[in-house]
This record gives C-alpha cells, sequence and structure tokens, in this order.
C-alpha cells in the first residue's frame, strides 16, 4: 500500500480500502523504521497526524472528500506550520515555534490532507546535497553513501523511500527538480508567483517558489491544483485564473514541439546521462512530438549572475535573524553588538554566512554596479533567450543536473564545484519559468532526472507532457532496494 | 566676514492611514507596547509586505499639492542596517525611483515677501519602532507599534537662508499636510519630525559648505533654536580655524546644544536595493485624475481667496489660513453672523485663537461652537449688547455657561437703548458731579470721557455708546 | 577580485558575523574564489540591457486601508528569547 501513487491511494480512500488513520499509520510506521538510516524529517507530528487522519475519515464519511482528504504528506521545513517548529534546518530557528501557517500549509489543510512531519533541508535552502543542514545529512535512498541532493533533499529522499506519498520543496535555482532527479521521483517548481511564498521562509525572494514532489506527474498535478492561486498576502503572486492539472494529462502529444538546448548539451555532461536523454528523446518522438535545435546563448552565465542576486537578497532578508524577537540568541551578550554577532554567528552554519557576506559585499558601496546591478541585467539577457527561444518550441528539454547523485562530503569543500551542479537548473530560476525534474533511467543504479520547462504559465503543458511520457515508460516506479 | 547660511530639510509625516503601509495592523497611538505589531511589522519569518492603497493616495495628494510630478512607476527599495527598533535589518523606503519628483510651495516670511522653496523629491516608506531606555536592569525595552506606519519623506532643496526661513517652510508643509488630512502634524506625538541640513558658506561663494544634520527637532520653536544653534557653531568653528566635519548631530533642548552622534556615522553603508517582495508600484492617470477631482482649497489659495473676498490683511488671511479648520470656522461664522469680515476675524484670530491657546487646544477641540460665536457677533452687531460685554458673555460661553441669548437674559447684559432711562442716568451723575460739569462747560472738553465711564460702570456697561454720547452731548449743552 | 583580510572583516562587520582569525582565512580564499567566478559575467556586453529585479513584468497590488490584525502579543512573545511589560529586551541601546 505505501508503494503505491497519491491517485491511487485516493481511489483507495475513495472505496474504503483502507482508511486515513490506518494509512497515516502505516506511513508513521516506515518513518519510524527507515528514516534512522535517512535523515529526512526533522520533525515528525504523529499526534497531529493521526487526528488529521480522523477529522479526515470523518469528512469522507460525510462524502466531504477532496481527490486529497485523508492523504499523508510532509512539508519542506521552510513552510511555516502554526504550533509546529519550523527551523529552515538551521540552529537559529531550532526553537521557533511558528505563531502562523503559511499559504500553502493553509491550502494543504483546507483540503483534509494529513500532516505526517517536517522535513529535512539545506539550512535556509542554501545548497545542492542537503549537507548544510543543522540537523544532519541526508541519505540518497538508492545509495546511502551518497547525497539526495538538495535543498529540498529531505522532501526528496522520504518520497523516494515511500516515507510520504508526497512532499512540498522549494526551488530557487534547483531546489526541487535537482534532488527529484538524484532521488529519482517527480518534482515541479512552478512560475514564479504561480504559488503563494506568504509563510514560505525566504531564501531569494525574487527566485524562491514552491512547488510539489511526489512519483508521478500524475500526483503533482494532485498537489498543485492545491497549492496554487493567488495570494492576497504576497504581492508577488500572481492573479491569474489556476486549470485543473489533471484534466489535461492525457492530451495527445502530437505536434509538441520540444527543443533541445545546444549549450545544455556541450560541455561537462556526463557520457551516459547524455545517452539517457537520447532515449527519452526518442520516446517523445514516439509520442508525436518534434525535436528541434535551440539556442540559449547567455545560460553559461546564469550561475554567475545567480551567486549575485540569490546572497544579496538573502543577506538582506537574513539580517531578522538577530536574537531579538524569536530564534536563537547568544548566552549574556555584552552588548548589543555582541548580542547580534554572536547570535547571528553562533546561529548561522558556514554556507549561510558565505552567502551573506558575498552578498553584503555586492551591494556595498562601490560595487552595486559591478556585481548587482550587472546580475540583474544578466537576468534580462538570460530571461529573453529564454522569450526568444519560446517562439518557436512549446517545450525545452535537457537533463535535469551534469552527473548523478554524488558521495557525501565530495562537493562541501569546494563551494563552486557544488554551485556548478545547477547548472540546467538555474537559469529556469532567473527566467522565473516553470520546470520540471522526472526520472529517465539509471546508472549503476543511480536515477538520472529528465528536465522539462516551459513557458510562462504552462505548468499544465508540462504536466501533460510527463505524464504521457510516463504512460509509456516505468523509470519512475522504480523502488530503491531495502524501501 | 559675512557668512550665507544654507538649509534643507526632511520631512517626515506620518500618514493617516487606519493600518499600517505594510501590514493590516492599526496605526492608532498610545496602545500598549507591542499590541499592535503583527508578523509583518516584527519580520517574522516568511511574512511578506502588501502595500497599504490609501498610503498611495496621501502620498499623490502631497504630490499634488506641490505641484510636483507623480511617477508613473516607482519602486521600494531596501535600506539595510541593524538597529533594535528595525526588526527586518531593513527598512522599506524609496531610493531611486521616489513616489513624487520635484515640486515646490510658496512660503510667506516674516516681511511679507513671498519665497518659493524647492521640492527634491517625496516618498514612502516605513516608520521604525521605538527604543524605551528607562531601566530594565540596563537592558533597553523595544516597542514596535509604530514599526511600519507610513511616513512620507519629504526633502526640499537647500533654498532656506535663515532659522527663520526654514521654519517658514515648515509651517508651509506643516498646514498643506493638514489641509490635504494626510496627517494630523502632532510634533509632540512625532507624527511630523524634521531633520535639517545646515551648512554656511562665505557670502558670495556658490560651492556649498560641509553639512551638518541634524536631528530630533520636534518642535517649530527647537528648529529655530537647533538651527541658529548651529549656525553659530559653525561660524565660530571655522573662523577660529576649524573645519566643519559632515556628520549627524542631535539636538538637546534642555542644554540647547547640538552634539555629534558619531555611534550611528559609524561604517554606514546602507546597501539599497529594490525589495523582492515588492513590484513597481505603478499609478494611473485616472489615479491621479481622481485624487486632483477631490482635492480641497490648499492653503495658498485660500489666502489669496479670504484676501479677495473678505478684504482681509496678508497677515489676517495668513493666520485663518494655517489651520485648516481654523479656516472652515471663520467662514462659517461670517456665513451665519453676516457680520463684516473684519469684526469676525478679530473675534477668532483675536480672543478664540487666545483662549485655545492657552488651554492648548485645536479649533476642533473648541468648547465655543460656530454657532453660538455667530450669535454672539450677532447680537453685538444688532445692539443687543455692546463690544465690551460680548467679552464677558464671550467667557460665559467658553465656560459652558449657556447659550448667549440665555447669557444675555440671565446676566441682564442687555444694552440700555431707551432714550428715557438713559437720561434718567446721565440726569443723576450730571447732579452727583456738579464741579465736574461746571469744569466741562467751562471748556474742559477731555472731561467728557469721565462723564461716559461713571454712565457705563453705572450700567454695568450695558449702556449703548453711541446713544450715551448724544444724548450725554446734549445734556451738558444744555444751560443749567 | 581578490579579498583581502580587511575587506572580509568589514563585511562580517556590516553582515554582523564575527570570524575567527581561522574563519577569516579560509572565508577570505572562499569568497574571492567565488567573486572571481561571478566576474565571468564581465564578459557580458549589457550596455544596452535594462536590469529586472523579476521574471514578471507586473505592478504592486493594493491592499485596502482596513486593520485586520488582532492583538497576538502574547503568541509572538511566549518565542521571544527576552521580554518584560510587552517589551522585547536587548543590551542598552546608547544614543548620541
Amino acid at each position: 500500500m505505501a508503494h503505491k501513487t497519491i491517485a491511487q491511494l485516493s481511489n483507495e480512500l475513495q472505496t474504503k480500502k483502507i482508511s486515513s488513520v490506518e494509512l497515516t499509520q502505516l506511513f508513521l510506521d516506515r518513518i519510524k523504521r527507515f528514516d534512522k538510516q535517512l535523515n529526512s524529517f526533522i520533525t515528525v507530528t504523529e499526534e497531529q497526524a493521526l487526528s488529521d487522519a480522523k477529522k479526515a475519515d470523518e469528512e469522507r464519511s460525510k462524502g466531504n472528500a477532496h481527490p486529497l482528504t485523508g492523504i499523508p504528506f510532509a512539508q519542506k521545513d521552510i513552510f511555516c506550520t502554526k504550533d509546529i517548529k519550523t527551523s529552515c534546518g538551521s540552529k537559529i530557528l531550532d526553537n521557533f515555534i511558528s505563531p502562523y501557517d503559511a499559504t500553502v500549509v493553509t491550502r494543504f489543510k483546507e483540503s483534509n490532507t494529513v500532516l505526517l512531519g517536517k522535513t529535512n533541508m539545506d539550512e535556509f535552502a542554501m545548497g545542492s546535497s542537503n549537507e548544510t543542514s543543522f540537523y544532519g545529512t541526508v541519505k540518497n535512498p538508492w545509495d546511502l553513501e551518497r547525497v539526495p541532493g538538495g535543498s529540498s533533499g529531505g522532501s526528496a529522499a522520504a518520497v523516494a523511500a515511500y516515507l510520504t506519498p508526497g512532499a512540498t520543496g522549494t526551488d530557487t535555482g534547483g531546489s526541487i527538480r535537482q534532488p527529484a532527479g538524484f532521488c529519482g521521483i517527480s518534482g515541479i517548481k512552478p512560475t514564479y508567483g504561480r504559488v503563494s511564498r506568504y509563510g514560505m521562509i525566504a531564501f531569494a525572494s525574487s527566485l524562491d517558489q514552491g512547488g510539489p514532489m511526489a512519483r508521478s506527474a500524475e500526483d503533482l498535478a494532485l498537489l498543485l491544483n492545491v497549492m496554487a492561486g493567488v495570494d492576497e498576502k504576497d504581492s508577488t503572486s500572481i492573479d491569474k485564473p489556476v486549470p485543473d492539472y489533471t484534466q489535461t494529462l492525457n492530451n495527445s502529444l502530437n505536434g509538441l514541439r520540444i527543443g533541445l538546448p545546444k549549450e545544455f548539451f556541450e560541455s561537462g555532461l556526463d557520457n551516459e546521462i547524455a545517452t539517457l536523454i537520447q532515449s527519452a528523446i526518442q520516446e517523445f518522438k514516439k509520442l508525436g512530438a518534434t525535436i528541434h535545435e535551440i539556442t540559449l546563448p547567455n545560460s553559461g552565465l546564469s550561475i554567475p549572475a545567480y551567486y549575485v542576486i540569490a546572497p544579496a537578497e538573502c543577506s538582506s532578508n537574513l539580517a531578522r535573524y538577530d536574537g531579538v524577537r524569536f530564534g536563537y540568541r547568544c548566552n549574556e551578550p555584552k552588548d548589543l553588538e555582541d548580542l547580534y554577532k554572536r547570535s547571528r554567528s553562533e546561529g548561522f552554519g558556514n554556507e549561510v554566512k558565505r552567502r551573506i557576506m558575498i552578498g553584503t559585499y555586492a551591494l556595498s558601496a562601490g560595487y552595486y554596479d559591478t556585481y548587482y546591478l550587472k546580475a540583474q541585467k544578466i537576468r534580462g539577457l538570460i530571461r529573453q533567450d529564454f522569450v526568444d527561444a519560446f517562439k518557436n518550441v512549446d517545450i525545452i528539454l535537457s537533463p535535469t543536473s551534469p552527473t548523478t547523485a554524488f558521495k557525501l562530503g565530495e562537493k562541501t569543500s569546494d563551494p563552486i564545484s557544488m554551485y556548478l551542479s545547477d547548472m540546467y537548473t538555474i537559469a529556469v530560476n532567473l527566467a522565473g519559468l516553470p520546470g520540471l525534474s522526472i526520472p529517465a533511467g539509471f546508472i549503476k543504479n543511480l536515477p538520472v532526472g529528465l528536465q522539462l520547462v516551459g513557458n510562462f504559465f504552462d505548468e499544465a503543458r508540462l504536466l501533460n507532457a510527463a505524464h504521457q511520457y510516463q504512460q509509456v515508460t516505468d523509470w519512475h516506479t522504480r523502488t530503491p532496494e531495502g524501501f | 566676514m559675512e557668512w550665507e547660511t544654507v538649509i534643507g530639510l526632511e520631512i517626515h509625516a506620518q500618514l493617516l492611514t487606519n493600518s499600517k503601509i505594510f501590514s493590516g495592523a492599526s496605526t492608532a497611538f498610545g496602545a500598549e507596547p507591542n499590541t499592535q505589531a503583527c508578523a509583518v511589522d516584527l519580520g517574522f519569518p516568511g511574512v511578506l509586505p502588501v502595500l497599504n492603497e490609501e498610503a498611495v493616495r496621501m502620498a499623490i495628494k502631497f504630490g499634488l499639492g506641490v505641484g510636483a510630478e507623480i511617477s508613473k512607476k516607482s519602486v521600494f527599495a531596501r535600506k539595510n542596517y541593524f538597529y533594535p527598533d528595525l526588526p527586518k535589518g531593513y527598512q522599506i523606503s524609496q531610493f531611486e525611483l521616489p513616489v513624487v519628483g520635484k515640486g515646490h510651495i510658496d512660503v510667506q516670511l516674516e516681511n511679507g515677501d513671498v519665497k518659493r522653496i524647492h521640492i527634491t523629491r517625496a516618498h514612502l516608506e516605513e516608520d521604525a519602532g521605538k527604543s524605551l531606555h528607562e531601566d530594565f536592569n540596563g537592558l533597553t525595552g523595544i516597542d514596535l507599534n509604530r514599526a511600519g506606519t507610513p511616513l512620507l519623506e519629504i526633502v526640499s532643496e537647500p533654498d532656506m537662508r535663515s532659522a527663520k526661513e526654514a521654519v517658514a517652510y515648515l509651517k508651509a508643509i506643516h498646514s498643506l499636510v493638514r489641509y490635504l488630512e494626510i496627517c494630523d502634524g502632532n510634533m509632540q506625538e512625532g507624527s511630523f519630525r524634521c531633520d535639517a541640513n545646515v551648512s554656511v558658506r562665505p557670502k558670495g561663494q556658490s560651492k556649498l559648505g560641509t553639512r551638518a544634520e541634524l536631528k530630533n527637532i520636534n518642535s517649530f520653536r527647537f528648529v529655530e533654536r537647533a538651527i541658529n544653534f548651529e549656525i553659530e557653531r559653525q561660524i565660530t568653528l571655522i573662523e577660529s580655524g576649524g573645519t566643519v566635519t559632515q556628520e549627524t548631530r542631535l539636538y538637546d533642548p534642555n542644554k540647547h546644544e547640538t552634539r555629534s552622534m558619531r555611534s550611528k556615522e559609524e561604517a554606514n553603508d546602507y546597501r539599497y536595493f529594490p525589495d523582492p517582495d515588492l513590484l513597481p508600484l505603478v499609478i494611473t492617470e485616472d489615479m491621479i485624475a481622481a485624487i486632483k477631482d477631490d482635492l480641497p482649497e490648499l492653503p495658498a489659495q485660500k489666502r489669496q481667496r479670504f484676501m479677495e473676498q473678505y478684504s482681509l490683511s496678508a497677515y489676517d488671511a495668513d493666520v485663518l489660513v494655517s489651520n485648516r479648520h481654523m479656516a472652515i470656522y471663520f467662514e462659517t461664522v461670517v456665513k451665519e453672523s453676516g457680520a463684516q469680515p473684519k469684526l469676525v476675524t478679530n473675534w477668532v484670530t483675536g480672543d478664540l485663537l487666545g483662549a485655545l491657546n492657552k488651554e492648548n487646544l485645536d479649533i476642533t477641540e473648541s468648547p465655543i461652537s460656530t454657532a453660538q460665536l455667530s450669535k454672539l457677533i450677532e447680537r453685538i452687531s444688532d445692539n443687543t449688547i455692546s463690544g465690551k460685554i460680548a467679552k464677558t458673555i464671550f467667557e460665559s460661553l467658553w465656560n459652558q455657561e449657556g447659550n448667549v441669548d440665555e447669557i444675555i437674559e440671565k446676566k441682564g447684559l442687555k444694552q440700555v437703548t431707551d432714550n428715557s432711562a438713559i437720561e434718567a442716568l446721565i440726569d443723576k451723575i450730571l447732579a452727583d458731579n456738579p464741579g465736574h460739569v461746571t469744569e466741562y462747560r467751562s471748556g474742559k472738553d477731555k472731561l467728557f470721557g469721565f462723564f461716559v465711564g461713571q454712565a457705563m460702570k453705572a450700567s454695568g456697561g450695558k449702556m449703548n455708546p453711541q446713544l450715551l454720547n448724544e444724548l450725554l452731548k446734549q445734556k451738558l449743552a444744555q444751560k443749567a | 577580485m581578490s579579498l583581502t583580510t580587511t575587506d572580509v572583516k568589514k563585511i562580517a562587520h556590516l553582515a554582523r558575523l564575527n570570524l575567527s582569525d581561522e574563519d577569516l582565512v579560509t572565508y577570505t580564499a572562499q569568497l574571492s574564489n567565488i567573486l572571481n567566478f561571478v566576474e565571468q559575467m564581465s564578459q557580458a556586453n549589457t550596455d544596452s540591457i535594462e536590469p529586472i529585479a523579476h521574471s514578471l513584468e507586473l505592478s504592486q497590488p493594493l491592499r485596502p486601508d482596513v486593520v485586520t490584525e488582532m492583538n497576538e502579543r502574547k503568541e509572538f512573545q511566549a518565542i521571544a528569547p527576552q521580554v518584560e511589560a510587552g517589551l522585547y529586551l536587548v543590551p542598552q541601546v546608547i544614543e548620541g
């Protein structure tokens, strides 16, 4: 039962083959049994889960069932959950019991999903391996010596190991897609502004976007139906109708124009991954798609621009962690400056400090134009590259990452090599476009992710293409050994 | 050497919205600490700002009031610095693209001249909280109720040449924001605050001297004093061979001095950048046009109209229009009483304003309504009472002793206009003072006043002065 | 761009972070590397390019001026490090 998709579980609940309480207990038991190895949860909310499940069963028996009613679910620990610890993977928020819910959390509550717990993540979502978490690294269920990717590594590992049928993630530079790829699951980063950021702890506000992670494109559609939509509490959320993403899943791909950015297939790409991506392209051709080479000439500058913009925004976003109103405060500060400096230095980890300092520097007097302004202009160039490309194609296809999951500790001492693992995902955030990752094969028993990028608000088309691919392949149904 | 002073002001006006600029918390003054600070105002994790429509409308009103260009697109930026009363570690403000561009205001100087002061810009921003330095075992208490209150920062060009000009400009802006009903102008509660950039240069030199920024000058009187102190300090410093350093100085009204705030100066690098949580503020022509249609008559226009329509002096018009509600009060009384505008002006700017000032009341809090003052003036005009008696009635009105006619009736203050009664009284006075009568008749005309005084005294001031004069002259002219 | 330890000290102070002497050396090297890396941006000619702060060219929505938030001081201060009489306490702030 635990190995079913959300769509299947929803059906089981509807036909009363199982109750939500039973299903919830099943996943809670699996978390107890397996998560010692994986460390994918920071907080497990057992009591809350069972009471949510009881309520969901009641609602369902009253006939008030939403497709997600009674489905156990996990929230990345970046989403504020009322009366539940929300740490963002950081010591500085280790004692933060949120007084409010994120809008995304409210929406899941309203559809009576069951909260199993809060998943592990890179500290403040800054990382590509989940190794910067204050709560320890998360292991990849496909190989416990490897990283699950990051920053939504806990969600990816938990879904891959069937500890939860689905989870939320957030994606600032690839933090949903890269771990989904590394762990062999499906994940979508919607268009910037499609999902409310209210109560989603900010890393880089102009890039951060929440999205679902699950085991199939169909499940992503069900989850995105709940998450998407304008929120009056988020000025950057977009007031545009949300389609029912499940309605278009079965559309034909006949005539779909798929673009392959030549820059993404040139250098730095693992040969075996390239081969797998070619097979996937063949599948799409069989489904009726046409393939076109495109160019994203400035994509090579996306990582440099990102590592100015994201740190600049984060240096300001993280100034509120000062030991005054909430969160960690150092012992016996001798004066105000000591309070600030020790609370922050003891509360933040190294990667967070690095990015705060880079961002502080990039915004400081005399350097703003060279770094921040320049990066914003490059952002303009990159966005234009995509706008031009989408004049001729409907979807852009590439690998999600240049390699499969790397070993724990392999890149921790070299920040730049870590940053490069997001080379195919980051440009999508800079442009604000929707992108998803689905499994497209295995190399040495490690999953390989396939990235599909769509035009603004074209999530339905992405999910449609991914779903059709998953009808003719079975990569997304594979189970890591032992789980 | 002769020195010239150059002054520019930065005025912070708290906007009269119900809720904060970026949150739905109340802006009411005087609540228990931190009871009006919501998660957004407190800078909690994950929460986001959403802009208050009314704050934008108020900024546009101001822009129109100073003839400024309203930016079709303006941008909110973050000003980054750490301070306990700044919960997010940054203030949301506007930097490169403010909502209000270049404008101007014409200021009436003491000598009657009008001087145009140019306004560089005005922008929207959020206020900070307050640090309370009472002793909490050596700690400082932070109240964030004020955090997020909308502010309009109004920056002038360095157009003022004396402390008096600076005060005149400040008063003009103060009057304007209250006319527009965008700020209550309460300097004591800090809803209207001012920083002054002051420098001096040798007369004739075009290059500006190094300026000092004076903070914490929270009354018109202090503004003048602080600037004058600072001018003297700078001149003395330069004349004794020193140089002025660019710095922030705090005015201490108790010691009457300004002193350096080096702590705030240290390594300031605000790292402004566009706030990614907010999108560009786009203002449409329609929105501007709608606000323009709603704009009240502004002080300068009103002053001009009062001078023309009511034949008032520039001085009288200025006093009346300095407070919008006083101007409204004045016009209501003129209309209701049908009296000479000058007479009404004298009552409003003299007796009423004096009494209000004495008790520190605004005209909106006046215990005497326009209807009462109109009635009082009407009773003077229709000869029911004399001007002198009216002062007594005014006092009774102030003390809430009833309405005008009741007071006249109750206290028997009605003017005596009956000829026979006046004549009888005159006869009595003349009979009682035969010596004075003789003296008068022998040519000592000045004694006329003595008889008037006696008659008034005897009648308790109720005698109609014209009638008295007339009849008294007749009686004294008659040979005994 | 190569940073000196003095630069990094200044940055750390602006960001209110303490760095040990050992950290200072590590961070100086790492931050210099990152800055060198991002300097690839200078390759691109951006003379005629408008900087963008957001990917979507939309304008700020406006909120009606209505008080929607109630007093939640008790809940908020339940998780505060140090409060007294409803105030957040910090070491003495010295003005002037």
